[in-house]
């Protein structure tokens, strides 16, 4: 039989999905135990059980100074910058990519300068946005807003171009003005890509929500990170790491959750 | 003057003539099958009747109104594919072919309930009733076209245009299909423009056949002349001319003889 027409069963499918998983794992124990057999005091590689201690520390003990429990405050502070910042730029895209999408005059206008912005890395213009923008929230908003939107405009165009040109004119010849023909041609058909679009942009939110918190924060799963670096609390990073890992995963789940429950009619086809 | 005037026509795509010299007359209430090799025209000809294309000179009018710009409720049409909306049931299908024409394109409160009842008896018309709440996705390709056409004449419009639209159903729902279609003419006497590769539904469903073609060919420049009406066949009483009933009751009904 050919490679490409063997299928795993049902264990061997679980087994498999699981061996990356387990194979990083055990390299990391293995590491972490030849460098700790050397040294007992390596901060580098700490053991999973110190790990699992650090992040039941971090979960539900307040810090020593103020009270509270700092990971929560980090994770709400971070969520809220990266949902201003995804939200202004999910509507945005949304409303220019229909618009690009839709009429010859706004694709004649924004389609090349779109095509010239989204070259731009959003990394350098960070410093500008700090020196625009103070080192308040709006900055670090406003630096996801810039490295993800021109990215999910294209993406959303083009969506909107692919809509069978058929459907259109058929709304036509049933009397519909171009506003009718976007509210309830384009819209609803363009919402289930506005989710797979932003389940593509949430990896570069995230990138750049922690690259702004590294620079200029006080409060932060990024900030935190990198403050922590200094002292080589590892274990403390790993746990930030993992919780972030989780906390996008989740997301994603969600997101592919909502789409097929908000749009039934997606899925279903002979 | 004739329902539908096409005077003059032609249609160039840069240097390159498509049709040429088109002229028809087509009586209100007539079938019209366009065939003709692919390449010909035929469908470029249906996009100017549809005004989704303007042509480079001469006019197309409907019931003598300007020649329109862009395509409205004076024309309805089903093409072989994307013709409903994959986002709404069935029913909201048939119902978008009243509301789509109001500004926010929708029915609310009793206007709402009122198209929806009116939608049901579309739907029981057109035999999808049992189907009212489903996707279009999962209905078959035959029963995605009968609400494409049902869709489009719940708009009313003054000529029914059908590009292919059984060119993608299998041989047995095609046969369906063309009942389907006959009923529903017989019921509406809608003015009808079908393109189709298919010689013997044109003739079958058609009232008159148009043949589009080149008049003239340049062997070093085959783009050089466009297409045009080369014959236009009685197709009435399956197309054999001298069966054609002098009894004036007949007349009225051309379907007599071929049902």
């Amino acid at each position: 039989m050919r490679l490409i027409n063997r299928k795993p069963g049902r264990a061997a499918s679980a087994a498999l999905v699981l061996l990356p998983f387990a194979a990083v794992a055990l390299t990391y124990v293995i590491a972490s135990d030849i460098r700790l057999a050397a040294n007992p005091a390596d901060k580098l590689l700490p053991a999973p059980s110190h790990i699992l201690e650090t992040a039941q520390r971090l979960f539900t003990e307040g810090d020593k100074r103020s009270g509270r429990i700092l990971l929560w405050h980090d994770t709400l502070a971070s969520l809220r910058r990266l949902a201003f910042g995804v939200g202004i730029a999910s509507l945005s895209a949304l409303v220019l990519g229909m618009a690009i999408g839709l009429l010859p005059y706004a694709r004649r206008t924004f389609n090349s300068f779109i095509g010239v912005v989204s070259m731009v890395p959003p990394l350098a213009v960070l410093p500008i946005l700090f020196i625009i923008f103070g080192l308040g929230e709006t900055a670090k908003v406003a630096l996801i807003v810039v490295g993800i939107t021109p990215v999910m405009i294209r993406d959303l165009a083009n969506r909107t171009l692919e809509i069978p040109h058929e459907m259109i004119v058929k709304a036509e010849t049933l009397g519909a003005s171009s506003l009718v023909i976007a509210l309830r041609v384009v819209l609803p058909q363009i919402l289930p890509r506005l989710i797979s679009s932003i389940r593509l942009a949430l990896g570069p939110a995230w990138l750049f929500l922690i690259a702004a918190e590294a620079i200029a924060a006080e409060l932060g799963l990024g900030y935190r990170i990198f403050l922590v670096r200094r002292y080589l609390a590892m274990d403390v990073i790993l746990t930030y790491v993992i919780w972030i890992t989780l906390l996008a995963f989740v997301m994603d789940y969600a997101l592919r959750l909502l789409s097929r429950r908000l749009f039934p009619w997606t899925g279903a086809s002979l | 003057m004739s329902f539908v005037q096409v005077r003059n026509v032609f249609q160039t795509y840069g240097a390159r003539p498509i049709l040429e010299r088109v002229n028809l007359d087509v009586d209100e209430g007539e079938f019209v099958s366009i065939v003709g090799a692919s390449g010909c025209g035929k469908s470029t000809f249906l996009r100017l009747l549809l005004a989704q294309e303007t042509p480079s000179r001469g006019a197309i009018r409907i019931d003598g109104n300007q020649p329109a710009e862009e395509p409205g409720r004076e024309r309805g049409v089903v093409f072989q594919r994307y013709s409903v909306f994959p986002h709404m049931t069935v029913r909201e299908n048939i119902v978008a072919g009243e509301s789509f024409a109001r500004p926010p394109g929708r029915f609310f409160g009793a206007a709402r309930k009122a198209a929806q009842a009116r939608a049901d008896e579309t739907l029981d018309r057109i035999g999808l009733s049992h189907v009212a709440g489903a996707y279009p996705a999962t209905l078959s390709g035959g029963m995605q076209q009968r609400l494409a056409i049902g869709q489009a004449l719940v708009a009313r419009p003054r000529i029914l245009l059908l590009d292919e639209p059984f060119g993608a159903l299998d041989p047995g729902t095609r046969l369906h299909m063309h009942d389907f279609l006959m009923e529903l003419r017989r019921q509406t006497g809608m003015t009808v423009f079908m393109v189709t590769h298919d010689l013997e539904e044109g003739f079958k469903l058609g009232d008159r056949v148009l043949v589009f073609d080149k008049t003239r060919w340049d062997p070093d420049y085959p783009d050089s002349y466009g297409a045009t009406i080369t014959y236009d066949f009685d197709a009435r009483n399956n197309g054999i001319p001298f069966q054609t009933p002098t009894t004036p009751d007949l007349l009225e009904d051309p379907h007599v003889l071929s049902a």
